[in-house]
C-alpha cells in the first residue's frame, strides 16, 4: 500500500544546524497493516510520518500509495487516500467551525469543494447517527463550535472525521499524547475499532510503550533516522511488553 | 438630519469595504492592507468608465474584476514568494497609488453631468431618497451572495482556511490558493465600495483611499464585539452585524462633527473611537472576573 524507497530527509543542508532526520530508509506497508513506530525524540518518525503525508517532501528516494508515485504530489492531493489525525487536537480540527461544518470538510475530503449547499437535514442526521456511536453525548451538540470540546472529544471526533469519506491510509501522530488516560484510552480504542472496521492501512507514533505493544500487527523502532528493528506479525504475537521497555534502556 | 442620512447613505457604501475586511481579517487571519489602493483603484475605474459614457452594465464588473486582480496579487506575493501578508498589501497598495494616479491622468476627476448609477434609477424624487432605497438594494444583493457563498462547501473550506490550516490541507485543500481567492474576493469588494463612494459623493480623488482600511476595521472591530457579547455563532447574524458596524461607524463620525468637533481632528477621533471599541470589551471582562 504503502512503499518508501531509499528515502532521505535532511533539513538545513549544508549548514552548521544541518540534521539528517531521515537517512535512507525502506519501508513497505502492506494493505491492511497497522503499523506502529517508536523510539525516542529526534529519530526521524514525525519527519517519515509528514513524507508520507506530504507535508515534507524528501530530498531523494521515491514515495508511493497504492502503486502510485506520490514524491512529487503536495500533501493536500494526497489527501485522496490519506487521513491524518495529529498530535495537538487543534490541528486536527477548526474550532471556530462548528462540529457540523468540520463534518462536512471531511466528508468531501476527496472531492472538490464546490459552490453548493452540503449541509441539509440528510447530511445532519449522518452526522449524529456517526458522533453517537463514541457515547459521549455529542450528538445533540453538532451545532456548537469545535473549539467548546475537551481535547479527548475533539482527537475521537478527528478520527470519526476520517472516516466520513473514502480513506485508504490513516496517519497517527502521538494522537494520544496531549490526552489524560481514560481520554487516551477512549481515541486508542476507537482508533482500533475503526482501523478494523474499515479495513484501514494504518501508521500509529507512539511513545506509549503499552499502546505500542497492545495496537497494530507490526512494530518498528527507529533511531537516528533509521529502522533499527522491524518486528512482523508473527514476531509480534511472541513479544513481550518487557522487551519494548528493554529496547529503550 | 440631513448631516445623519448623509451618514447612513455613506454607512451602506462603505457595507462592501466592511465585508471584504471581513473577509480578509476574520475569516482568513490575514492583515489586508491592499484595501486603501484596491477602493481607490475601485472609484477610479468607476470615473474613467463614466466620463467615456461607457454602459453602465460594464462598470460594474469591470471594478470588481479590478479590484480581485489587486488582492489577488497580494495574495500570490504572500503565499508565494512567503512575503508576510502586511507586507505584501503594503507593496501592492503602494504600487497601485501610481497605477491609479496614470489611469487617471489626474488627481481628481469630477463626475459632474455623467449619468450614474443614482441618475440612472428613480425609485424616489428625493436624490437622497433615491440613493438610499438603491443602496439598500445593493447591500442586500452583496451579503445574500457573501453569506451563501460561506454557507456553502467551498465556503466552510474558506472559513477553515483561517482557522486550522494544517486540517484543511490535510483534507484535501489547496491552501495557498484558497488564500488567493479569499483576497480577491476582500479587495473585489473593497473596490465596489470605491465604486459606491465616487458616484455617490460625484468625483474620484487620488487620495480617497487614504487611511480608509480603517474605516473596515472599526465596522468589522465594532461587529466582533458585538458578535462576542451575544455568543453569536450565525453566519448570518455575523453578517449583519458587519453592516450594522459599517452605519455605526459613519453615524459616529457624523455625531463628533455635529457636536462641534474640529474636522480636521477626524482621524484622531476614528482612531479613538476605534481603540475604545478594541479595548471595550477587555474593560468590561477584567470588572466580571
Amino acid at each position: 500500500m504503502i512503499d518508501l524507497i531509499n528515502v532521505h530527509k535532511i533539513f538545513n543542508p549544508g549548514k552548521a544546524n544541518q540534521v539528517n532526520a531521515v537517512n535512507g530508509i525502506n519501508l513497505n506497508i502492506k494493505r491492511e497493516e497497522f503499523l506502529v513506530i517508536v523510539g525516542a525524540n529526534g529519530s526521524g518518525k514525525t519527519t517519515l510520518l509528514d513524507m508520507i503525508a506530504g507535508s515534507i517532501l524528501p530530498n531523494s528516494g521515491s514515495i508511493h500509495i497504492d502503486g502510485k508515485d506520490v514524491t512529487k504530489i503536495p500533501g493536500y492531493q494526497r489527501s485522496r487516500w490519506i487521513a491524518r489525525v495529529f498530535q495537538s487536537p487543534l490541528s486536527g480540527t477548526a474550532s471556530d467551525l462548528s462540529i457540523l461544518d468540520n463534518f462536512r470538510l471531511a466528508a468531501i475530503r476527496t472531492k472538490p469543494k464546490g459552490l453548493s449547499i452540503g449541509v441539509n437535514e440528510t447530511f445532519k442526521n449522518q452526522v449524529k447517527e456517526k458522533i453517537s456511536t463514541l457515547g459521549m453525548g455529542l450528538e445533540n451538540k453538532i451545532e456548537q463550535p469545535m473549539g467548546t470540546l475537551s481535547g479527548g472529544q475533539r482527537q475521537a471526533l478527528t478520527l470519526l472525521m476520517s472516516v466520513m469519506d473514502n480513506c485508504k491510509v490513516l496517519l497517527l501522530d502521538e494522537p494520544t499524547a496531549a490526552l489524560d488516560p481514560r481520554s487516551a484510552e477512549i481515541v486508542m480504542r476507537t482508533a482500533d475499532e475503526l482501523i478494523k472496521d474499515y479495513k484501514l492501512t494504518a501508521t500509529l507514533i507512539t511513545h506509549n510503550l503499552k499502546d505500542a505493544f497492545n495496537y497494530g500487527n507490526r512494530i518498528i523502532l527507529m533511531g537516528e533516522g533509521s529502522i533499527i528493528k522491524d518486528i512482523n506479525a508473527a514476531e509480534k504475537q511472541v513479544l513481550k511488553q518487557n522487551d519494548l521497555f528493554d529496547w529503550f534502556a | 438630519m440631513d448631516f445623519y442620512l448623509t451618514a447612513l447613505l455613506q454607512g451602506l457604501c462603505f457595507s462592501a469595504i466592511a465585508l471584504g475586511i471581513y473577509i480578509s481579517m476574520k475569516i482568513f487571519n490575514i492583515p489586508d492592507i491592499t484595501t486603501d489602493g484596491s477602493y481607490t483603484l475601485g472609484g477610479v475605474v468607476t470615473a474613467i468608465l463614466l466620463t467615456h459614457h461607457q454602459p453602465v452594465y460594464i462598470i460594474l464588473p469591470a471594478v470588481i474584476f479590478a479590484g480581485a486582480l489587486a488582492g489577488a496579487l497580494t495574495g500570490i506575493i504572500h503565499t508565494k514568494l512567503k512575503i508576510n501578508a502586511l507586507l505584501a498589501g503594503i507593496l501592492v497598495m503602494t504600487a497601485l497609488y501610481s497605477v491609479n494616479l496614470s489611469l487617471m491622468g489626474r488627481s481628481n476627476l469630477p463626475l459632474i453631468n455623467v449619468s450614474s448609477l443614482f441618475t440612472l434609477i428613480n425609485i424616489a424624487t428625493d436624490p437622497n431618497q433615491n440613493a438610499f432605497w438603491i443602496l439598500l438594494f445593493f447591500v442586500i444583493i452583496i451579503t445574500l451572495l457573501i453569506g451563501y457563498l460561506l454557507k456553502t462547501d467551498f465556503g466552510i473550506a474558506m472559513r477553515a482556511t483561517g482557522n486550522s490550516e494544517s486540517m484543511i490541507r490535510s483534507l484535501g485543500v489547496n491552501t495557498d490558493r484558497m488564500k488567493i481567492i479569499g483576497l480577491a474576493l476582500a479587495n473585489a469588494l473593497t473596490a465596489v465600495s470605491g465604486y459606491l463612494i465616487s458616484q455617490f459623493q460625484g468625483f474620484t480623488d487620488i487620495s480617497m483611499g487614504i487611511g480608509i482600511v480603517i474605516v473596515g476595521l472599526g465596522s468589522v472591530i465594532i461587529a466582533e464585539t458585538l458578535i462576542n457579547w451575544f455568543r453569536i455563532t450565525s453566519v448570518w447574524l455575523s453578517l449583519v452585524l458587519v453592516l450594522t458596524g459599517a452605519i455605526i461607524f459613519q453615524l459616529v463620525l457624523a455625531v463628533t462633527l455635529d457636536i462641534g468637533v474640529d474636522a480636521n481632528l477626524l482621524k484622531l477621533v476614528t482612531a479613538v473611537f476605534v481603540l475604545i471599541i478594541v479595548s471595550l470589551p477587555r474593560i468590561t471582562f477584567k470588572k466580571t472576573s
